[in-house]
């Protein structure tokens, strides 16, 4: 018997630009436990063992220059995919957008009579917001991820690549277990306990009965090898092994990025991907398959090649190596900015660093104050291009897209940053307007200092003051000093200040 | 077929320029280890799953003591009969299993095709003595045979052994300890839908 009630999954939609959205997050204390203790521990463990590899730099290198291979000659390895998958027995459907991918999903599972489907984690799927659109079409998915069950289970959104969840701790989670679970199949026992394993076992019982009634599956696959048709899933739990293995049926749903040239070429990734992700060794289970194995399996093997606008990301020439991406969210884990606002301010399936330079080219640069935000949301710091197990210089890509973000809103009424840095040539265009505007700055701006720095400002400076503390201007300016002592020849006083201060430092 | 088209023609307008430089393969090619079966009981172990070590003899007695507490074991097609211990309730996958029956039993008893060193990593393809995947994956206790001479230094390895097996179209798995999940506060919990036990069975050459 199915369960007739159908999970609302939540979408993204309505998000409001970064700044608003981490003005919120940074004030619930909650989250930001959760995520400094979260993102502290994976980044220990992954520093811990890719310190192992001596070669690991190596393999870095190896990593992008495939990746890079696979974007100069993609559509020859996609013909070449798709010659080995369709000999190996599986169906290949091309998707260009989002729409395409979920009508042939959806089409599929309707051709086999099913008004349920159990379903991998996958960030694809995400992105192209299958659930809602098989919900709408009538079909109940059940994520089958532990993390995605307690976003799915908890009418939520996931904050994570690799860890949905991350911003729930156990005593949430424990909640959302006792109150949702008996709403769509086996409930969960009462007295259960916040205990993770225990947890995890209320996860086991519940999704059991879902896996061995399951005609259809939905995945995704972390790779796809043209020259042999074979998917790869790289998993933890087993659910991913339950979904590939036990119905008759599976669709597995990829980005056309997602290829590597040769069977070899996984030598490399799936050394990279792991110790990026969990900072493990190797993850517990990764599965292996080429289109269909006689007796063995589903019968009926989809892939779905998704499209949804990595071509245009494939024409940008800087942008264009962030198609590299193996999603292992290391680039998360490190960002200062990540770890202190979570993943759901970012507006997207895809958030931290990585999100912020692939959801703007995605979903193109100019199309919402939300989008156009996001390049925005770094410091540039570059911890994320240093962690990237394929290199993806994030710092370089976030300053191309906020070139593309200005580029879009020249047209029209000037806003307050172009009004500004008109301003600002004028000023900084002539030495006496600048000293002017110095003695000004340095007396006017007292009366905003708080230790030293300058923290809120009333509109319109408060678009960049709300974000950003400034060091508060000195009393006298450079420009000033010099004038009034030469140098420093003319005033002794001046000079033996300076000179205190340089061996105060030491 | 106007989405196929219309895909490959705008992968081939963005014009990708080709890469100035072959693919740059410097990374370590060969591993050498004092002692690789060593390390890859330490590593399995590390994922605490349990190893016993045992001489040809020894082995269907090793199987028994791994198997303690469970009932009904499947066994696949082609498994070593001289690695059976004697009086195991074993069930046939054939004919095939249905999921709910495999649920019903309560191990499973496998034979495995590579095993990783430095990653305490055991590999199967599915072939004779493995089973189809599904066996080893919804009963809830997997014992596992290697052989010593099976196991590799590092993935590289893995990969090239592996190659045959790919070519010929055979699915894998790829076990690196117990069902696990990090996915509550990042506290590494063993057992969610795989096998909450991994027990393996490492056979080394007798030794005078």
């Amino acid at each position: 018997m199915t369960d007739m009630r159908m999970i609302r999954t939540q979408t993204f939609l309505g998000i409001p630009p970064f700044p608003i959205a981490a003005k919120k997050a940074l004030a619930d204390s909650q989250l930001r436990g959760n995520m400094h203790h979260a993102t502290h521990t994976i980044r220990a463990k992954r520093a811990k063992v890719t310190s192992e590899l001596p070669d690991w730099e190596q393999l870095r290198v190896a990593g992008a220059d495939i990746k890079d291979d696979v974007m100069a000659n993609l559509g020859h390895y996609l013909e070449q995919l798709e010659e080995s998958l369709t000999k190996a027995g599986a169906t290949v459907h091309w998707a260009r957008d989002a729409a395409e991918a979920n009508q042939i999903v959806i089409d599929i599972a309707r051709s086999h009579k099913v008004d349920e489907v159990v379903k991998v984690k996958s960030m694809a799927t995400g992105e192209i917001e299958l659930n809602v659109a098989m919900e709408e079409a009538g079909i109940s998915v059940w994520e089958t991820d532990l993390a995605e069950l307690i976003v799915q289970l908890g009418h939520d959104l996931p904050s994570h690549i690799l860890v949905p969840a991350i911003h729930r701790n156990r005593s949430e989670v424990r909640e959302i277990f006792l109150r949702e679970m008996g709403k769509v199949g086996m409930a969960a026992e009462p007295d259960l306990s916040d205990e993770p394993a225990e947890l995890a076992g209320a996860s086991r019982r519940h999704l059991r009965e879902k896996f061995l009634r399951a005609k259809v599956a939905i995945s995704g696959a972390n790779f796809m090898v043209a020259e042999t048709g074979t998917l790869v899933v790289v998993e933890s739990e087993g659910n991913g092994r339950m979904c590939l293995t036990l119905p008759e049926v599976l669709i597995s749903v990829v980005g056309i990025e997602k290829i590597v040239p040769t069977w070899k070429d996984l030598e490399v990734f799936a050394q990279l991907l792991v110790r990026s992700a969990t900072g493990e060794r190797m993850n517990p289970y990764t599965s292996m398959w080429t289109g269909v194995t006689p007796g063995d399996g589903p019968q009926e093997v989809h892939v779905v090649l998704l499209d949804n606008n990595r071509t245009t990301v494939l024409a940008d020439e800087v942008g264009r190596q962030a198609l590299r991406c193996i999603r292992c969210s290391a680039c998360l884990n490190v960002c200062p900015v990540y770890e202190r606002v979570g993943g759901h301010a970012y507006g997207s399936i895809y958030p931290g660093p990585i999100g912020a330079i692939l959801t703007p080219m995605l979903k193109g640069v100019g199309t919402s104050k939300q989008i156009d935000a996001l390049p925005f949301a770094s410091s540039l710091c570059g911890v994320c291009y240093e962690v990237c197990p394929v290199r993806i210089n994030i710092p370089e890509v976030l300053v191309h897209l906020r070139e593309q973000v200005v580029d879009s809103h020249r047209e029209g009424v000037p806003g307050t940053l172009l009004t500004t840095m008109k301003g600002a040539s004028w000023l900084l265009g002539g030495g006496w307007r600048l000293g002017l505007l110095q003695k000004a700055a340095g007396l006017s701006t007292r009366v905003l200092w708080k230790n030293g720095m300058i923290g809120r400002m009333p509109r319109p400076m408060s678009r960049w003051t709300d974000a950003r503390d400034i060091p508060a201007p000195p009393a006298e300016s450079f420009r000033a000093w010099w004038k009034r002592t030469d140098g420093g020849r003319k005033d002794a006083a001046s000079a033996g200040k300076t000179l205190r201060n340089g061996t105060d430092q030491k | 077929m106007k989405a196929r088209e219309e895909i490959l023609s705008r992968v081939r307008s963005a014009r990708v320029a080709a890469p100035t430089h072959p693919i740059r393969r410097d990374y370590a090619h060969t591993v050498e280890l004092a002692d690789p079966v060593g390390m890859f009981v330490e590593r399995v172990e590390d994922y605490k799953a349990t190893v016993i070590r045992t001489g040809p003899d020894g082995v269907a007695a090793a199987v028994a003591q791994s198997l303690v507490g469970a009932r009904r074991v499947v066994v696949p097609a082609g498994f070593n009969p001289s690695w059976l211990p004697d009086g195991l309730d074993v069930v046939q996958d054939e004919p095939v299993l249905s999921s709910v029956d495999l649920n019903g039993v309560d191990a499973v008893l496998t034979s495995s095709v590579v095993g990783i060193a430095v990653t305490g990593t055991i590999v199967l393809d599915h072939t004779e003595g493995q089973g189809r995947r599904a066996l080893t994956l919804v009963p809830d206790l997997h014992v596992c045979v290697i052989t010593a001479d099976q196991i590799v230094g590092d993935v590289l390895e893995a990969v090239g052994r592996l190659s045959a097996s790919v070519m010929a179209g055979r699915p894998l798995t790829w076990v690196s300890g117990p069902s696990a999940t990090v996915d509550i506060e990042l506290i590494r919990v063993h057992g969610v839908h795989g096998p909450r036990t991994l027990r393996i069975v490492l056979v080394e050459p007798t030794t005078t």
